[in-house]
């Protein structure tokens, strides 16, 4: 029972980083029909904006966390709103997941290149402190991840549903077209997901990198694991994508203890093929109202 | 192009590739012909543009995407290895990979396309992963990530290909008949059924086209392409291990055949051979061509989404108009 | 006109007829992991190779000629390396560098044999030198060489009846795993847990919690650098408290840079690393830091040596020919004072296997501390 425990909870703050990736991926393809392959790389580049601030120009530790989140909103969100998306947004999604898999590759190899091919240690807001309840041990850092990852959760959730702005987003990302009818600056709107989804990504990678070190690598398996959470959860609802988040980093943990952590990989991974072939929308999303 | 055009022009580049490899001096043309890097090189791209083919039939003909290529092309390639390592000859071994790939084509693609748009790519992501574990785990049977070493290159009646220029030779007429294969079928009414749909669905299925069983089977011969490509593969490199199978590299198949030109015929010889040369041409930049070739995509796909061949055929056309 | 389009031809065929680099420069091409899985690793053997190389070029070079390294990407993948090998063989190279991933040495050591050029690389699979080739050259210990002294060490130092094994599943990992299987059967030591991880695993909580359930005498971890320190990280949280035994990489320094205190107490088996008590070796840490601001591990090492072997090689041979100097270099003993650049008195016998002296070590307060010196196999 405690193991069962001790898997439960660091799955699922293992699991908020991936519901924070995997939020910001459904809200892309919502808005403006983008399946970013360069999920996972949005993931990993923040935190090295931050020891670029750091260790190349001596700013502060908070101060950097803080230039990261802004940079990655201008270069993952509105530069990629503008240079990549923006060209491809009429073109299909083809062309545009060719060009987000080419990103992936540009923001890997470049910080590979520019920065470090090896790992980096990444300082952390929180201390490594233990706290054992009941043989369960939980560090002080795990359990920030999981409270920053819920309460931006909330903040989300209000802001879609209890906003004007909010409310406006989630029109443009149902119908664009009736949206505009309606007096919905819709471009602005699309701009709106791609900032958010660059602010949670730079919040994911803030917080996994003091636990997880940072390296270039790292985003091959966070943005698959997001793209498993998006659509487990529902392509296209946001409680989905923390739902699917959570619950394939709590079943992975589980797969490893329980059934093989040679196929730990694998379980994620079956679970969709069968939410594809008995529930296409996803766990907790609807169906698919618009034709694509 | 007349029928007649198109395939004198297939069969002087036949030609000419066959002799790409030989030395002409002695038949008073100064030219020294590739040497084994040149050859092996040559080799690996007829291949990897077999594996392209299939893509580009499912991607470009069908207007699916699929993200299991280089999975298909790991079972032909294990399959291969496997069995010729028993004893099996390389013929049979050649088309169980097609056959095997073609029928599990099937099975993957069936369920898939009943639901929806872009969930047959989620499906054949899923199903890379699974097999790459596979590959890697089940070691009794794979090597594990030890792999296979030594898989013999085959006899082609009596005529033992082991050296380089040999088996090149046999590639290329292998390539040579899928080609000849596939372009008879995308010309024959079959194939122009694709291309309605591609055009229009709706109105391809009103005009009594079933085009969930036509897909189907697109998906389904794209893969065995790949399978095929898989069994050329293992006795080319005579070592196989996991890595060329992952995801990554399935990615890398979709991009290769977008940047050549998706739905053009030319397309994936050009976009694998951008992806087995690049490397070569940009070899003086050691790891920097990775971020040469991401930015090249990018701005290709920006200013001409119909890739390398469907720029030039607009560039033509446009000199003819004027 | 048709010399000229044949020209043309043969640039945008990508120069696939290249030409042998510089005539005065020994050109050796290092074919390597630059990108893929081996990133990492392959980025150190370069550093530590070209640096070799610059210090060899300002001494004089070789017999008067100086070096001139060629760096090819492997992207981790055998069949890339293939080509790359095949391209290399072609100019007819003195040697060969690389590459280091067993996968993709084994995929390349039958050509380098067939082409009669040494190929100095730095896979550590066991088999690797078992198969006849008398080209192949090791930087470091195969996994044939270093597994029976861990395994000694687990049965006398640590004590152990019962060993749970974690191995990170590459051929790197997979390699040891099944080396190690092997000698701990022979040493009548049961292994109770045998737990595979992926390479770039985050989450090490079920992996902990199965090795604590497992209950074995000793742990043997046999993983990269950062996956090693997230293990130790999470090892440390869930207060898994059996002697955690390692292989070379588990008590490097980077890994105690990485896993913090979280490394303390580990204890194990060094082979060739920057921390071994030889000022040599330390010197060599140093400069390399100094250069390129990150510290080298064992990797950095076998870069680094192995020009120095071709150089001391092909001064013993008197001439720079590929046979030659794989002959010189079979049962030849390289020895410090004479080149400094071996770093370590190191011997290679008539399969290319190395023999050198090796350490037992532990992790305190933050430092790799090495109690024992383990001689060398042969005198």
């Amino acid at each position: 029972m405690t193991d069962f425990l001790q898997l439960l909870i660091s799955g699922l703050a293992t699991g908020a980083i991936y519901a924070l990736a995997a939020i910001g991926f459904t809200l892309l393809w919502q808005t403006s029909q983008t399946i970013n392959f360069a999920q996972g790389e949005f993931v990993m580049v923040p935190a090295f904006l931050a020891l670029i601030a750091m260790r190349w120009f001596g700013v502060p530790f908070v101060a950097s966390l803080v230039l990261a989140i802004l940079a990655s909103m201008l270069l993952l969100g509105v530069a990629f709103r503008y240079i990549i998306v923006g060209p491809l947004i009429r073109r299909g999604v083809l062309p545009l997941v060719i060009s987000t898999i080419a990103l992936s590759i540009l923001l890997k190899e470049s910080v590979k290149d520019f920065y470090s091919a090896e790992a980096q240690t990444f300082p952390t807001l929180l201390p490594d402190t233990l706290i054992t309840v009941a043989g369960v041990s939980v560090s002080l850092a795990q359990l920030g991840v999981l409270a920053v990852a819920l309460v931006t959760i909330v903040l989300l959730q209000w802001f879609l549903a209890g906003t004007r702005t909010g409310r406006q987003m989630q029109a443009t990302a149902q119908n664009p077209t009736v949206a505009r009818i309606l007096g919905v600056p819709v471009e602005r709107m699309i701009l709106y997901t791609f900032l958010i989804n660059a602010a949670l990504a730079a919040m994911a990678s803030l917080l996994v990198s003091p636990i997880y070190l940072a390296k270039f690598s790292n985003g091959e398996t966070l943005g698959l694991i997001a793209f498993v959470a998006a659509i487990v959860g529902g392509f296209n609802q946001v409680r989905g994508a923390i739902a699917g988040g959570l619950l394939i980093g709590v079943l992975d943990n589980l797969a490893a203890a329980y059934v093989s952590t040679a196929y730990r990989q694998a379980i994620p991974l079956i679970l969709l093929v069968l939410v594809i072939l008995f529930r296409p929308q996803g766990l907790l999303g609807r169906k698919e109202e618009r034709a694509v | 192009m007349s029928t007649s055009t198109s395939l004198l022009i297939g069969l002087l580049l036949l030609v000419l590739l066959a002799l790409a490899p030989v030395d002409l001096n002695d038949f008073g043309v100064p030219y020294p012909g590739l040497r084994r890097y040149g050859t092996y090189i040559l080799t690996l791209w007829l291949v990897t543009a077999i594996a392209a083919m299939g893509v580009n039939l499912i991607v470009g003909y069908a207007g699916q995407e699929t993200l299991a290529q280089a999975a298909f092309v790991g079972i032909g390639a294990y399959l291969t290895a496997i069995v010729t390592k028993a004893g099996v000859p390389f013929g049979v071994a050649f088309a169980a990979s097609g056959l095997l790939t073609f029928v599990i084509g099937i099975a993957l693609g069936f369920p898939a396309l009943r639901v929806q748009k872009h969930y047959l790519a989620f499906v054949t992501l899923a199903f890379t992963v699974l097999c790459w574990l596979v590959f890697r785990n089940e070691q009794w049977i794979t090597g594990g990530v030890m792999g296979i070493r030594d898989i013999e290159r085959p006899t082609f009646l009596g005529w033992p290909l082991r050296n380089h220029i040999r088996f090149y030779w046999f590639v290329l007429a292998i390539t040579a008949i899928m080609t000849f294969v596939l372009w008879w079928i995308v010309r024959s009414p079959w194939g122009r059924a694709f291309t309605a749909l591609r055009e229009n669905p709706l109105r391809a299925e009103s005009l009594g086209i079933d085009v969930r069983l036509y897909t189907l089977l697109t998906f389904a011969l794209g893969s065995a392409y790949g399978g095929m490509a898989g069994s050329l593969y293992a006795p080319l490199v005579e070592f196989i291990d996991p890595s060329p199978f992952a995801l990554g590299p399935s990615l890398l198949f979709m991009l290769m055949v977008v940047i050549g030109g998706s739905g053009t015929f030319l397309g994936p010889f050009v976009g694998a051979g951008i992806a087995v040369l690049l490397p070569e041409w940009l070899r003086a930049w050691e790891t920097w061509y990775l971020l040469i070739y991401a930015v090249l995509v990018m701005v290709m796909m920006a200013f001409f989404p119909g890739g390398i061949v469907g720029l030039l055929s607009r560039l033509v056309a446009r000199k003819a108009r004027s | 006109m048709l010399r000229k389009t044949l020209a043309v031809a043969s640039i945008a065929i990508g120069g696939l007829w290249a030409p042998a680099g510089f005539a005065q420069d020994i050109v050796i091409p290092n074919i390597i992991e630059l990108s893929g899985g081996g990133a990492t690793v392959g980025a150190m053997w370069k550093n530590g190779s070209s640096m070799a190389v610059e210090e060899i070029n300002a001494s004089g070079g070789i017999l008067g000629k100086k070096i001139k390294l060629e760096f090819i990407d492997t992207a981790s993948d055998p069949g890339k390396a293939r080509a790359a090998m095949q391209r290399a063989l072609d100019d007819k190279p003195v040697a060969i560098f690389g590459p280091i991933y067993s996968g993709s040495v084994s995929a390349t050591l039958k050509m380098t044999a067939d082409a009669e050029v040494p190929q100095v690389m730095g896979g550590e699979a066991g088999p690797l030198t078992a198969q006849g080739s008398k080209y192949l050259f090791r930087t470091s210990f195969g996994q044939n060489v270093s597994m029976p002294k861990i395994a000694n060490y687990l049965r006398d130092g640590a004590k152990a009846k019962t060993v749970a094994v974690v191995y990170v599943n590459n051929d790197f990992g997979k390699g040891g795993r099944d080396a190690i299987t092997k000698e701990l059967a022979a040493r009548d030591i049961k292994v109770v847990a045998d737990i595979s991880t992926e390479a770039g695993q985050a989450d090490f909580a079920a992996d902990v919690i199965k090795l604590k359930g497992a209950n074995a005498d000793a742990i043997f971890v046999y993983l990269n650098e950062e996956e090693s320190a997230r293990f130790l990280r999470e090892a440390k949280k869930q207060g898994l408290n059996k002697p955690l035994v390692g292989e070379t990489t588990l008590l490097g320094q980077k890994v105690i840079d990485l896993a913090g205190d979280a490394a303390n107490g580990v204890k194990g088996h060094v082979g060739l690393t920057v921390d071994a008590p030889v000022p040599a070796i330390q010197e060599f840490g140093k400069k390399y830091e100094a250069k390129y601001k990150s510290k080298p591990d064992h990797n950095g090492v076998k870069g680094y040596i192995a020009p120095y072997m071709i150089k001391a090689a092909a001064e013993k041979a008197g001439k720079l020919d590929g046979k030659a100097i794989a002959a010189a270099l079979h049962g030849m003993t390289i020895t410090p004072d004479k080149v400094p650049g071996i770093l370590i008195e190191a011997t290679w016998d008539d399969t290319g296997e190395i023999d050198r002296i090796s350490f037992l070590g532990e992790v305190k307060d933050g430092k790799q501390v090495i109690t024992e010196t383990l001689p060398k196999l042969k005198k």
